[in-house]
């Protein structure tokens, strides 16, 4: 051996023996995980969000933000080889196919998931649900008062010029609420009679909002806008109690039961990770009563968990709707391009 | 053959590898990662796209048309005159220019404005009044009073004065600012969202919505591309006309205002008030809005969702002067290559540093995700942010400090290397007492820039670090009188501290160097 072979081979061993030191000694033991999270999420994590998680297994938790729902999976699957984070959550049935066939999830069975309703569970345990919310209309109480009018009991009482002219819903191109109500109505009346559906609500007057802000915030009769009914989520009414100005018992604005769609985001162990294992626990965390039951408070959606419990202002303010409507992840996937390019042709054309 | 001059070299090496790192190398490869799995002949540009196209340069060049008609008066007036109130009113403008889309949105539709593109015009010359007003008055104030007058002398007419004289030694400056107003408004994207609904789509919404939306990344980076040769062939136009139309003279490095006197008294008064006026009717709206209950106080108070509003402020002030602090080295060193050589690379240069300005967002931000994970991963960094804002803000810099720099006779230069001044020294002693007006200028405008969270940050994954505007969008998600009255409060302390910071930048003149 040539004594440039002898260092090559030296340094390949070193090499070696470093990595294998490296890798091995951080796969026990992590000091932080990274959770890539929508900012909606990220913005309610406080310092206590994951405390309980650090005391018990030593691990911090370092959150980063993605931007909304679609732009997250899209980083998440640009960084496959080389990933961003180990947990990514907030995934929902609108882009979970997409994540879904980039196969960017490692598979865990969550500790808690049979404590979950099984309709929300992935069977390939891919993903775990962590949360639920229903988009459903909110309406304005003081405005039905004042005008005797009655609140509409369905979506299709909206037909009606008095109730569509002051109804708000958001775009479906454009909102994450607007694409779930749109999906709503497709499951109520089907694909053969949801665009007359909205071509009747166009032709009596239905105002279309960008985003869910500039629909609450701007149209919404509450807040000064020109509209009694809103496209927003169920779990609405109890925020409008907890940050109202006044202490209230009343909940000013109240909730169409019928017509509802479910959200529902998941949680996933990313594929590329240093640290499966810490990572699942993370996941397990996010499911376990003690965290799920900060969820509705933080980010008003319902734990996915049955046996957390719900805050009282949520079992006095919130609905949860019998029987909401829900597609599957994979059928959204096949037809919402479609669906989206054929309410644009009623709403706009 | 001029021999090379290292120091030149390495003053040109600094701009040069953050454009290539920061913005060519990201872009190139996501271009590259969206065009390796385009399918030619597939994904054409219908006519929709081309339809999209075409309304982006159009709402682009009619935007900046009428920023530099509604900009005139005001800069005329704060150019000429000194008059009590001017710098409160130079960087009352600037606040509209910070403020979140959203809460303009949601202020205009509260107003009635909304779903048109009188909203769209409406809301870019809100918004970029204050870069053709800065920009351009920055230089207006400074030409010598003796050319004017000696045109008065020799029995020109006011008007004809301001065609003959003013206007053509202005050509430059207005013509930077028009080429960042273009910029801005042809890669709009919150306001075309918000105030136009989805029917005028730009090509920024298309892209967000082909790369975002739908996944299609090879049609998304041909759209990028598009808009990319767009902008291009904007810029090319712009630094063909700049050349041509520089005109050297002797800046005074103090400015020439006087009093107004006589009618001029009125006509000063008109054009503040009511171009301040005009731009505080949706500021009042939030103003009103923000007073309606307690909720300064609240911002002050731990909320147990979002932590305490007001710490945001410290981690938004860090950012913006970090982000300032690049942006002003980067962009008065490129300042000085681009108008220390002339020619067809100088110009280039100059060119691609404007770049990042009119790229789309998803562009930059998906091509950092890509691109900078090694050989540090940057990717998530706290140091992404600033650098980010940086990226967007160098333009300003340049282009403020560019017509000033330009304007300086090459012969009062080389009469200070005549007399033995090392190039360093000439620049010192010549260049930087006039232009350091013009830089501070650009380094006020870096400044909002990263305020504003202009750029890829709101784009791509960044640590959870609340900064104002993100905790403006924390708020305004959740139902609620306070949570949208906090989110007023919290948009007006943006724009009180962004107007209080432009004074205080604004105020620094660097007096101590004096008349040159």
């Amino acid at each position: 051996m040539s004594r440039t072979q002898t260092t090559v081979g030296a340094v390949m061993a070193l090499a070696l023996v470093l990595a294998a030191c490296s890798s091995g000694a951080s796969e026990e033991s992590p000091q932080t995980i990274t959770l890539m999270a929508h900012d909606s999420f990220a913005g309610g994590v406080t310092d206590a969000t994951f405390a309980p998680f650090t005391q018990e297994t030593g691990i911090e938790v370092k959150v980063i933000a993605a931007g909304d729902a679609g732009l997250m999976v899209n980083q998440a699957i640009l960084t496959k080889d080389n990933p961003l984070a180990d947990v990514l959550f907030g995934v929902d049935d609108t882009f979970l196919s997409r994540a879904l066939d980039e196969e960017i999830f490692l598979i865990h069975k969550a500790k808690d998931i049979g404590r979950v309703a099984p309709d929300l569970v992935d069977r390939k345990h891919r993903v775990t649900p962590i949360d639920f919310g229903d988009v459903c209309i909110n309406y304005d109480k003081s405005w039905f008062e004042s005008t005797s009018l009655a609140v509409p009991d369905d979506l299709a009482d909206l037909r009606a010029n008095l109730y569509a002219s002051h109804l708000t819903v958001e775009h479906p191109a454009t909102s994450s609420p607007g694409l779930a109500f749109m999906l709503a109505t497709i499951f109520e009346f089907g694909e053969e009679g949801w665009l007359d559906y909205w071509a009747d609500l166009r032709r009596a007057g239905v105002n279309v909002a960008t985003d869910w802000n500039s629909a609450y915030y701007g149209d919404f009769f509450r807040y000064g806008g020109q509209s009694s009914m809103v496209v927003s989520y169920a779990s609405s009414p109890p925020a409008e109690v907890i940050f109202a100005e006044e202490p209230t018992d009343t909940a000013p604005t109240g909730v169409i039961e019928a017509g509802c769609y479910r959200q529902v985001e998941y949680a996933g162990v990313l594929a590329g990770t240093d640290f499966p294992e810490a990572a699942a626990k993370l996941v397990d965390y996010m499911l376990s009563v003690g965290f799920q039951e900060t969820i509705p408070l933080t980010w008003f959606v319902f734990p996915a968990n049955q046996d957390a419990e719900l805050p009282q202002v949520f079992v006095d303010h919130a609905i949860v709707p019998e029987d909401p409507a829900r597609f599957s992840a994979g059928y959204i996937a096949e037809n919402r391009d479609r669906w989206i390019n054929e309410w644009i042709v009623v709403m706009e054309g | 053959m001029t021999r090379i001059r290292w120091g030149w070299v390495a003053v040109a090496a600094v701009p040069a590898v953050f454009i290539g790192y920061f913005f060519i190398y990201p872009v190139a490869r996501i271009l590259g990662l969206g065009l390796a799995e385009l399918d030619v002949g597939a994904s054409g540009l219908d006519a929709r796209l081309l339809r999209i196209a075409g309304f982006t340069l159009w709402q682009a060049t009619l935007s900046t048309i009428l920023t530099l008609v509604a900009a005139a008066p005001l800069t005329w007036a704060v150019s000429t005159y000194e008059f009590r109130g001017r710098r409160l009113a130079t960087a009352l403008i600037t606040v509209p220019f910070v403020l979140p889309t959203v809460v303009v949105g949601t202020a205009f539709v509260s107003l009635g404005f909304g779903d048109s593109i009188w909203a769209i015009l409406a809301a870019h010359v809100f918004f970029n009044i204050a870069v053709v007003v800065r920009t351009v008055s920055t230089l207006w104030s400074r030409i010598d009073p003796q050319l004017e007058e000696a045109a008065h002398v020799l029995g020109a007419t006011s008007w004809q004065v301001f065609r003959r004289v003013t206007l053509p030694l202005l050509k430059p400056a207005i013509a930077a600012a028009a080429s960042i107003v273009f910029l801005f408004t042809f890669t709009s994207f919150g306001v075309v969202l918000i105030l136009g609904g989805f029917e005028f789509a730009t090509l920024e919404v298309e892209i967000y919505r082909q790369a975002v939306t739908l996944f299609d990344l090879p049609l998304a980076a041909t759209l990028a591309i598009v808009q990319l040769v767009g902008v291009t062939g904007a810029l090319y136009a712009y630094s063909r006309y700049q050349e041509r139309k520089t005109v050297t003279w002797t800046l005074e490095s103090a400015s020439n205002r006087r009093a107004p006197i006589g009618p001029a008294r009125a006509l000063v008064a008109l054009s503040v008030l009511t171009t301040i006026g005009a731009l505080s009717i949706p500021l009042l709206a939030l103003v009103t809005r923000s007073f309606s209950g307690e909720f300064y106080r609240s911002l002050f108070e731990s909320d147990p969702v979002v932590g305490r509003p007001i710490s945001a402020v410290g981690n938004s002030l860090l950012f913006a002067f970090i982000a300032m602090g690049i942006a002003t080295l980067v962009g008065v060193m490129a300042a000085a290559v681009i108008t220390g050589r002339r020619g067809s690379l100088s110009r280039w240069f100059d060119l691609t540093l404007m770049l990042p300005l009119g790229t789309s967002a998803v562009t930059i931000g998906f091509g950092f995700i890509v691109a900078l994970g090694w050989p540090v991963d940057l990717r998530a960094s706290l140091w992404l942010i600033p650098i980010a804002h940086a990226l967007v803000a160098v333009p300003f810099v340049v282009r403020s400090t560019v017509p000033t720099l330009r304007s300086i006779p090459a012969e009062t230069r080389e009469a200070a290397s005549v007399l033995g001044a090392s190039p360093s020294r000439v620049w010192r002693e010549i260049d930087l007492p006039i232009v350091s007006r013009a830089v501070l200028v650009g380094a006020a405008f870096a400044f909002v820039v990263s305020l504003g969270e202009f750029g890829a940050t709101s784009f791509v994954a960044r640590p959870n670090t609340p900064t104002i505007p993100t905790m403006i969008f924390r708020l305004l998600g959740r139902p609620g009188e306070t949570s949208f009255g906090m989110a007023m409060a919290m948009a007006v302390v943006l724009a009180a501290l962004t107007a209080g910071i432009v004074m205080w930048i604004d105020r620094a003149q660097v007096g101590e160097v004096g008349r040159f």
